[in-house]
């Protein structure tokens, strides 16, 4: 059941059988639907207030909150035209598809190789290797960052992309054989089995039946990376050196240290970081929180 | 137990290390197959040793170095250790009462984010699973874990800005007339504004473990309990909160590693200001050390992550562990 739905399924009560029995119930439930309205605001209201800034003019934003909007009742879509152009925020967004793309099927397919090998080809000392693997997955990015920048700046990786990408992939790779190892292990053995029996390498175990077997883990797991490195910040401050290759996360940090409150820039601005993670997050819902809460770990 | 109260992703750990996974299948292979395991692991491997065991090691001796423009240029002991928790007050400042600094901070963070996190994930998770609409409440709770900690940081100060016609915050209590109130800009009040912007965002992720764990309760205790007479408050106090006590402490391990790796938030809503009144020990990493050059002492900062994180390392490991024996 919550491997299909995490966010839903049925409410832990006691159904009342007789109508007078369901009237008091829906008496005494009175304060949990006020308690959970509450609740509701609070995680709504913030959002969409800075999203309603977005479409308001300026000098509205300037002169009322956006709680009065519908006094005012005007809508521009000029704030993102600004931020999309002047701002640079165009060029960011393309930057961020340039970095979150290699940096989500990279480590995707190593990770999946790594976990195979670690689940289904037989080596020596290969548990205590995934034990370390394990260990690996509590090291924080800070560790990496003064000999990992030692190493690619002489070569001019940080000048590109190329860093970035390494970081990255190298970062999510613990917790990705993690995740999927622990997935592949599961497969029923006959399969593989009798495909090594027939004559099968692990090159056509692993394509033809581990991954395509294994879709919804590896789904969950590049969701989560490609959100992990959408939203990144501190990586792309030390990895990506170059202005014109920010990621929208330092486009943003930007805008705010020049214009700490025009607030039409800096809204539009969110937004726009916003946009892809929300779309994923409306479409693909059940891949994004079961990636969410695996990923717990990292 | 655990498999059915985890919800799928945590659970798939379960499955992972048993020792039907672990041992039964070394069978098939009697001899190493090395042209596979090459193949299939040197990518990870190459990459793993190169970014991550190289660079920790690295990182570690260079603690103990004075480490001028990353290099081993001069050995200096536990001299950059020192120096962090006794000359360094943006680090650690014991001689006010109560005391300041990143460390502190952390601390600070560890107590309130974790406790209110856990706290009202339980909350909505307990109220939710009494409505109809509770995938809607979830969803509307879970929706700031989609969004990068850099929107989730003009969010907020957007929420706290100073003034009234602005900031929603200030507004509603301009409406009993208190303030404006700079919560980002007073020193007794950023870190409090911070922490509840963190907790706003990370309760959803509470909510989604605990409410799968309450499904994990057999309807027929929770029935058995009301015919005998049980109270809804002796019901959530005797059989609820013990049943949840597994994946709330291991929400809880998650949450402290969150904290000491919290970077983003801060630097962009605060800076880590003002002054030096809300910096973390990532923020103090980043700004005070890397970013000034001072590699000797960053790296000491990084060790000090890394021995926070050890424990927690430790004690996952012994979780698949024990799992692999149930």
């Amino acid at each position: 059941m919550t491997q299909h739905n995490a966010l839903a399924g049925p409410a832990i009560q006691a159904r009342p059988r007789t109508l007078s029995g369901r009237i008091v119930k829906a008496i005494n439930k009175t304060p949990i639907h006020i308690a959970l309205a509450i609740i509701g605001l609070i995680w709504l209201a913030p959002t969409i207030g800075l999203l309603v800034t977005s479409f308001r003019p300026r000098s509205d934003i300037q002169s009322t909150g956006w709680w009065d909007v519908l006094s005012t009742l005007r809508f521009t879509a000029d704030n993102y035209s600004a931020v999309l152009g002047a701002q640079g925020m165009f060029q960011a967004f393309i930057n961020n598809l340039i970095i979150s793309i290699p940096s989500t099927l990279l480590p995707l397919t190593i990770a999946s190789m790594a976990a195979y090998a670690f689940s289904w080809v037989k080596f020596p000392f290969r548990d205590s290797l995934f034990l370390i693997v394990v260990a690996l997955l509590m090291v924080p990015a800070q560790v990496a960052f003064i000999p990992v920048l030692g190493l690619l700046k002489p070569l001019g990786w940080t000048q590109g992309y190329l860093a970035i990408w390494f970081v990255h992939t190298a970062f999510a790779l613990p917790f990705g054989i993690f995740l999927l190892r622990n997935f592949f292990i599961t497969l029923p053995r006959d399969l593989i089995e009798a495909a090594r029996i027939d004559g099968s390498t692990d090159i056509g175990i692993f394509r033809t039946i581990v991954v395509p077997l294994s879709v919804p883990a590896i789904a969950a797991y590049g969701i989560f990376q490609f959100l992990w490195v959408w939203n990144d910040l501190l990586m792309a401050l030390v990895f990506v050196q170059k202005g014109e290759n920010f990621p929208m996360t330092r486009a943003i940090q930007n805008l705010l240290s020049q214009y700490a409150t025009e607030w039409h820039l800096l809204a539009a601005g969110a937004f726009l970081l916003m946009v892809v993670p929300l779309l994923v997050f409306f479409s693909l819902q059940r891949y994004f929180v079961q990636g969410l809460l695996a990923g717990s770990v990292k | 137990m655990s498999q059915s109260v985890e919800p799928a992703g945590i659970a798939t750990e379960q499955a992972a290390l048993t020792k039907r996974g672990g041992k039964r299948h070394n069978v098939s292979a009697e001899r190493t197959n090395w042209p596979a395991a090459l193949l299939f692991s040197a990518p990870a491997a190459v990459l793993l040793i190169v970014f991550l065991v190289y660079p920790t090691i690295y990182t570690i001796a260079l603690a103990f170095n004075r480490g001028r423009q990353g290099a081993f240029t001069e050995w200096v002991g536990l001299n950059n250790f020192v120096t962090l928790f006794t000359n360094d007050p943006n680090f650690i400042n014991l001689k006010t009462f109560p005391p300041t600094g990143a460390i502190w901070n952390n601390v600070l963070w560890i107590i309130f984010y974790t406790g209110f996190v856990l706290g009202l994930g339980l909350l909505v998770a307990t109220l939710a699973s009494r409505v109809r609409y509770e995938a809607v409440i979830k969803a509307i709770v879970f929706l700031p874990m989609a969004i990068a900690a850099t929107a989730l940081a003009v969010i907020w100060k957007f929420v706290y800005s100073p003034d009234a016609n602005t900031g929603l915050l200030n507004a509603i209590l301009g409406v009993v007339h208190i303030g404006p109130i700079s919560w980002l800009g007073d020193t007794s009040f950023v870190n409090a504004a911070l922490i509840a912007a963190g907790v706003w965002a990370s309760v959803g992720f509470a909510t989604v473990i605990l409410s799968a764990a309450l499904k994990g309760i057999p309807t027929e205790i929770l029935e058995a309990a009301r015919t005998d007479g049980a109270t809804e408050r002796q019901i959530f106090f005797r059989i609820i909160l013990p049943m949840v006590s597994l994946p709330m402490s291991v929400l809880a391990v998650t949450l402290i590693v969150n904290v000491i790796k919290l970077f983003d938030l801060i630097y962009v809503m605060t800076n880590g200001g003002p002054g030096s009144a809300s910096r973390v020990i990532a923020f103090t990493f980043y700004q005070d050390k890397f970013a000034s050059g001072q590699f000797g002492q960053g790296a000491a900062v990084a060790v000090v992550m890394l021995v926070v994180l050890i424990p927690v390392m430790i004690f996952n490991i012994r979780r698949f562990r024990q799992a692999a024996v149930v």
